[in-house]
């Protein structure tokens, strides 16, 4: 089982990352790219993070995945740093043997994300106001769904 | 006495304007609540980014932690909004 997580400011390839699951030999690759929606006008998004913590709860999430799905690899990145509206913010990829597994690892993935992982969002618009992104009720029972 | 390092992130960090600290270890029988209600009393930003407990988030040592928990063992603590990531 490979692990890659990558956190920085530079914009990634998504075909690099999907031919890196698919060496791993499994039947399966699935992902999930986030891109930032330009709403509301909103001119840049800045994300702080805490570098320390995210490796070690990547690390954990990580895991906690393995335990449930047989996975042959996970490769996450996220960006973070000034982003504009149409650019990619965020990755997830699985690999496995079996779609079933890779497609549902991959959502359990970028659902632990939004609620675990240490980011934070600011959003500012055209108009000159700008905000730290409140947390979402939704984001938050997506994620408690897995722990059924 | 040992050391705590405290890290600020999002608006925790703007309203108190500085990314941490070291302070004096509060001691292993205080809780993250307790220190956070010793910081926002020092009032400005400090009463700002703390004065809502409910609203902040922490982690001792890269850890998430409800905010009743002990600071005993703790060498790293950082105080921060919900995450809003992915």
């Amino acid at each position: 089982m490979t692990i890659s997580c990558r956190i920085g400011e530079v914009d990634f390839d998504p075909a690099a990352e999907i031919a890196a699951l698919e060496a791993l030999g499994g039947g399966g690759v699935a992902t999930f790219t986030g891109i930032v929606r330009g709403d509301d006008g909103l001119v840049t998004l800045r994300l702080d993070h805490y570098p320390a913590m995210t490796q070690a709860q990547v690390d954990r999430v990580a895991a906690k995945a393995m335990e449930r799905w047989p996975l042959l690899g996970i490769r996450i990145v996220h960006r973070v740093g000034a982003l504009k509206p149409g650019e990619r913010i965020v990755f997830v990829g699985t690999a496995s043997r079996h779609r079933t597994a890779a497609l549902e690892s991959c959502a359990y993935l970028i659902d632990w994300l939004k609620t675990n992982a240490p980011f934070w969002k600011k959003e500012s618009f055209a108009d000159g106001r700008s905000a730290w992104v409140e947390p979402r009720a939704e984001d938050d029972a997506k994620a408690a769904q897995w722990e059924e | 006495m040992a050391g705590l390092d405290i890290l600020y992130f999002a608006w925790v960090r703007e309203s108190i304007g500085k990314d941490g600290e070291r302070i004096d270890h509060p001691g292993g029988a205080a809780t993250v609540a307790d220190l956070v209600t010793i910081l926002a009393a020092r009032g400005g930003g400090y009463g700002e980014a703390l004065g809502k407990p409910d609203k902040l988030r922490a982690a001792i040592d890269q850890r998430f932690v409800p905010l009743n928990t002990k600071l005993e063992g703790a060498k790293e603590l950082a105080l921060f909004p919900p995450v809003t990531g992915g």
